[in-house]
């Protein structure tokens, strides 16, 4: 199956079928970490997915927020 | 998996929460947490006019969305940051979904009406852009608010920023900021309240909420914050989380109710003894405000001399 990873973007190929779950372990993934598209639909991590599934890992992590001063902001 | 609710199939599972949900089920477990959210901080009041602060990534989209199905007067303040085309899907991802909702979208644009942008004023102060990027954020949703007559700024922040921001601050045992990480800053001379309703929903739960609820969110993530401290934060806690779910909102909800009124002590009165920036009149501790600071820096504005002080 082609498995789509972002960030960067790319496609790996892996042998199906396989469970969600498996194929984090794999793909060396944390679960917590993304979620797992196969066409436009969610799937949870005991579903199994067969070799000819298109399937996104769509990561849900995102940063960057510096912490506040009293006036709202960080001194430069 | 089955719906914890219905038993149909589920579409997402919450370890956390020991549940799982299928679609319609899992819409109605953010909304209660929202809601829970909201009520137990004492966030809104039915009627406030509330400004939410858009960046067209999945949770201040999800909060837009949230609150507008509660039946919040919310309206959308979305800043464009300058870094480059991400910031041009960024932007174009906030107004298809304004658009989708029927709200107002109000929109600053840091290059047309500040006069630099967020890579710019990285260069310049030779520092992490994310730093300059919250500051000239912070400053920006207060001062709109203000100026378009909005009683709160909502912002997207998650139970996993909140929580990756008290495990810096413990790491430093850093008081002050202790002190100060709230889901509610109340308003004081020259701020409006600031509320930060998705505290008891996890980033995985919004990114899966925009999925379910066909909100088109911008996936990439912002190419300035790669590697950054924050993000460090968050690899350790959700490493902890993947052995031990329930960790991030044990450690989170803990500080909260039980950590956070001891280091509140001097946080409370501060904002109450700020004095005016001379440039623009926003609250700061000095003559100028670091968001003054930060544009002379990049040359955007240029700061008066200072006033020498006659003596005798």
């Amino acid at each position: 199956m082609k498995v789509l990873l972002r960030n960067p973007k790319r496609e790996v190929e892996v042998d199906g079928p396989i469970t969600v779950h498996a194929l984090l372990q794999r793909l060396e993934v944390s679960p917590e970490t993304v979620l797992v598209i196969v066409g436009d639909e969610l799937v949870t991590h005991d579903r199994k997915l067969p070799d000819d599934a298109s399937v996104e890992i769509r990561p849900v992590i995102s940063g960057g927020e510096a912490q506040p001063t009293i006036e709202g902001g960080d001194a430069p | 998996m089955k719906c914890r609710v219905c038993k149909g199939p589920a579409v997402i599972d919450v370890r956390r929460h020991n549940a799982a949900f299928c679609n319609e089920h899992f819409v109605r477990h953010c909304d209660e947490q929202v809601r829970r959210a909201i009520h137990s901080h004492r966030m809104l009041e039915p009627g406030e006019r509330v400004l939410v602060a858009v960046s067209g990534g999945k949770d201040s989209l999800a909060l837009w969305d949230i609150l507008v199905r509660l039946g919040y007067e919310a309206d959308g303040l979305y800043l464009g940051l300058g870094i480059g085309e991400y910031s041009d899907e960024s932007g174009a991802y906030t107004r298809e979904f304004a658009a989708q909702l029927g709200r107002p979208l109000l929109e600053v644009d840091l290059a047309a009406d500040q006069g630099y942008t967020i890579p710019e004023a990285a260069t310049a102060t030779r520092r992490a852009p994310c730093g300059s990027c919250g500051l000239s954020k912070r400053h920006l949703f207060n001062s709109t608010a203000i100026e378009h007559g909005y009683d709160v700024v909502a912002t997207g922040h998650n139970l996993d920023d909140e929580a990756a921001v008290l495990l810096g601050n413990v790491l430093r045992w850093d008081t002050g900021y202790l002190g100060r990480q709230h889901p509610v800053l109340p308003a004081a001379p020259g701020f409006v309240r600031k509320v930060k309703p998705l505290v008891r929903l996890g980033e995985r739960e919004t990114a899966a909420y925009c999925v379910l609820q066909g909100i088109d969110y911008q996936v990439e993530e912002c190419p300035m914050a790669a590697g950054n401290r924050h993000l460090g934060y968050k690899e350790v806690l959700n490493a902890l989380e993947d052995r031990s779910p329930g960790s991030k909102a044990a450690f989170l909800f803990g500080f909260l109710e039980r950590g956070h009124e001891r280091f509140a002590g001097d946080a409370e009165h501060e904002r109450d003894e700020l004095g005016e920036c001379t440039v623009c009149g926003a609250p700061t501790p000095g003559d100028v405000c670091a968001f003054c600071r930060l544009r002379a820096k990049t040359g955007a504005i240029e700061l008066p001399e200072p006033t020498l002080r006659q003596v005798g």
